[in-house]
């Protein structure tokens, strides 16, 4: 494998990313995940740095796990909540953008509800942005932390079977793990009711269906969205009970893939609508591992973002 | 006051000109067009090796005075229209407070006489603030000078409403401007529904929210006897609809904006607010379709759609920017550029597009050279290339979807009224 030095001062998504550049920062989060296994859970990789998360969307899993991530790399950390609502009458986010940087912050994990709000916000920036979920765009880190679990549960990714199963069109989890997956070579499925399967979703790439069973007949893992019942009524499904019953991950439909297949589930679950909770507590489930690899993954972000923002000055 | 304009190519499809001729200039009006004008006169240009054409009639643009002026005012649009050589235009009626009534055409006019640098005709609004309830008095404001009436930005969605307006339109012989969209289907969409919507995780504005209003528009006008035009057509299926209605002789024209045959929807994939406008960038296969539909004739004219706004308005999140670009300093250029350069249209069929035939759709006397009519006339060196950035456009917003690309043909003189209004 040739060696690559990571040279982006930020972490947009994955589809900007190369191969390569996935690589490394999976490779860097191995090395990191130790830190957190020490009695002394620290490495001064970041210290002296300010990273600040700027979150305009309520997270508790993403922002806490960023937070210990940075704190585990010695760097100090800031939360910033913005209420959704003052979007609207409040700075624009270039102006609080230009004012964190003025604070000589060195790293902003942003959290936005609208797409390409991160990248529009490292376009006016010279410090570091980490797109910590953009609208229905992306949510790289999630999807490297997904990544990073499935590599370290089977080895490797090229040539894996990989299913997405829920709310394709307004999941930003399920795009950034189709650009990675695919990317390092795996075979992506997605699956979801029909009228809620956004158009042209083949050209990304990957096959869709609206049969479950299919979808993971064959897949070494199943990645399991939530079902969101709020937002379009007009594409929702009828009903949470009626998706469990065509959608949900039991353990009836597992006997039916294959014997070792891994759930993933970016969380937090709704247990009887997209997950049965015998399935989301079983031996197939490395949900709880997830949220442990994310903090190495993070780590291995903002500690490439910042060498990143080194070479660019 | 007279100019002689020596030794250019003039282009005047009208007067089926495509040669290397002179033009004498006396007063206000063109007195001669002719080889080796052995004539005098007080200004010389010398225009060899460039292209003399009519001056561009753009019949879509957003002067946006009265009520935003701080996005573009009569005065500065028009003097971006002279730099990309258009000294004619159609002011859109989608103002603060709408173009709706006698006395607002009035101070209009009034704004427009004392300040325009180039030739303003006005389109009034279709119904009251544009909100599609009641109809704006449509022969009072003809009589006030009013060209066309549109409630641009907005369709009108009421049929019975829009088929009275129709009605009215055909007895006082006006020309309705149809924004086709049927906000039902776009909804809150943004960028193009399909790999696009998919891929950015945006909403979707379909391309049958455009073509199935345009189905009704022409239905309803063909059921009248109406003359209706088609703005901003941006897909294949409007393209067909419009060729077909015009083979079975419903009174219908359209027009397509620049960014319609010169980019498709991969240039909004790096959530460029300067690439947002409504009907929205489509495929590759419609901007072919574009294409064809120019060179066929199914798209009768090319207008900019100029559509300024502040910077504040556009550099924030993608879903809250507001939809549109500017683009009278840039029509020409892009034509030349993607269309004539390309072999897509000649020289003249591209001029038919620019100048001649808004003008007949309009009914004005505009976008010919002919003897005896207004000496509004530009001098373009079609090789001469330029880069279009913040700093070179002179409109007060600065939001182009052709920011920092290299743009072949510029505008060196315009002559409006007979009288030199911008030179190079």
């Amino acid at each position: 494998m040739k060696a690559i030095t990571w040279e982006k001062k930020d972490l947009l998504g994955l589809e900007d990313l190369s191969k390569e550049e996935i690589e490394l920062i999976l490779s860097t989060a191995e090395s990191f995940k130790e830190v957190s296994t020490r009695d002394i859970k620290k490495v001064p990789a970041l210290r002296g740095k300010t990273v600040l998360n700027l979150f305009y969307e309520p997270s508790t899993r993403t922002r806490v796990s960023f937070e210990v991530a940075a704190k585990r790399l010695s760097a100090d950390v800031i939360n910033i909540a913005v209420e959704s609502s003052s979007v609207k009458k409040g700075e624009t986010l270039v102006d609080t953008g230009r004012n964190i940087q003025a604070l000589k912050a060195d790293i902003v994990v942003v959290r936005h509800g609208s797409s390409g709000a991160p990248a529009m916000l490292a376009q006016h920036l010279d410090i570091s942005v980490v797109n910590a979920g953009d609208g229905w765009h992306e949510h790289p880190t999630q999807a490297l932390l997904d990544i990073f679990t499935l590599k370290e549960k089977i080895g490797h990714i090229e040539g894996l079977k990989v299913a997405i199963v829920g709310d394709i069109a307004h999941s930003r989890v399920a795009r950034s793990n189709i650009w990675g997956l695919t990317k390092l070579g795996a075979k992506v499925t997605v699956c979801a009711p029909a009228l809620i399967i956004p158009p042209a979703m083949e050209e990304l790439g990957v096959v869709v269906t609206n049969n479950i069973d299919e979808a993971i007949e064959e897949a070494d893992a199943v990645n399991v969205l939530r079902m969101q019942f709020e937002r379009d009524s007009e594409t929702a499904f009828p009903n949470h009970l009626a998706y469990f019953k065509e959608f949900g991950i039991t353990e009836e439909r597992l006997k039916k893939a294959k014997k070792d297949i891994i759930v993933m589930h970016p969380g937090p679950i709704n247990r009887g609508i997209e997950i049965s909770s015998e399935v989301a507590d079983g031996p197939s489930s490395v949900i709880l591992e997830q949220v442990t690899n994310g903090i190495a993954v993070r780590m291995a972000v903002l500690f490439l973002v910042a060498q990143g923002q080194e070479i660019k000055k | 006051m007279s100019i002689l304009v020596k030794n250019g190519h003039i282009v005047d499809p009208a007067n089926s000109i495509d040669e290397v001729k002179d033009i004498l200039i006396e007063g206000a009006q063109i007195s001669k067009v002719a080889s080796n004008l052995a004539a005098s006169a007080e200004t010389v240009i010398d225009a060899k090796g460039k292209i003399v054409i009519p001056g561009l009639v753009d019949m879509h643009v957003h002067l946006r005075e009265p009520g935003r002026e701080n996005k573009e005012t009569v005065a500065s649009g028009t003097r971006a229209a002279l730099k990309g050589g258009v000294t004619s235009v159609l002011a859109m009626p989608n103002t603060e407070p709408a173009i709706d009534c006698e006395e607002l055409v009035e101070s209009l006019k009034n704004i427009i006489k004392d300040t325009a640098h180039n030739n303003v005709y006005i389109c009034a609004a279709i119904t009251k603030g544009r909100l599609g309830q009641e109809l704006v008095e449509i022969g009072k404001v003809k009589k006030n000078g009013v060209i066309a009436i549109s409630d641009d930005g907005a369709s009108v969605d009421n049929d019975v409403l829009f088929l009275k307006a129709l009605k009215q339109v055909k007895r006082e012989d006006l020309l309705v401007i149809c924004h086709c969209e049927d906000k039902a289907l776009s909804g809150q969409g943004v960028v193009n529904l399909g790999l696009t919507s998919t891929r950015l995780g945006l909403r979707g504005i379909s391309k049958k929210s455009e073509y199935k209003r345009i189905e009704r528009d022409i239905k309803l006008a063909e059921s009248v006897g109406a003359k209706i035009h088609i703005a901003h057509v941006s897909c294949a299926e409007s393209v067909e609809l419009i060729a077909k209605a015009k083979r079975k002789g419903v009174r219908v024209s359209a027009e397509t904006a620049p960014h319609y045959f010169a980019l498709s929807e991969e240039a909004v994939w790096g959530f460029d607010t300067n690439k947002k406008m409504n009907p929205p960038l489509r495929s590759k296969d419609d901007v072919l379709a574009i294409k064809e539909g120019l060179k066929s004739g199914a798209i009768d004219a090319i207008a900019s759609d100029h559509a300024p706004h502040t910077q504040n308005e556009k550099d924030i999140e993608f879903d809250r920017a507001e939809f549109g670009v500017t683009g009278l300093e840039t029509t020409l250029s892009v034509t030349i550029t993607e269309l004539v350069d390309n072999g897509v249209l000649s020289w003249p069929q591209a001029i038919t597009k620019l100048a001649l035939k808004p003008a007949q759709i309009l009914g004005i006397n505009k976008g010919q050279l002919s003897k005896g009519s207004d000496a509004d006339i530009v001098v373009v060196d079609p090789q001469k290339e330029w880069i279009a950035t913040k700093e070179s456009l002179v409109s007060k917003s600065k939001n182009s979807a052709f920011l920092n690309r290299r743009l072949k043909g510029v505008v060196e003189y315009v002559i409006c009224a007979g009288a030199i209004a911008y030179k190079a």
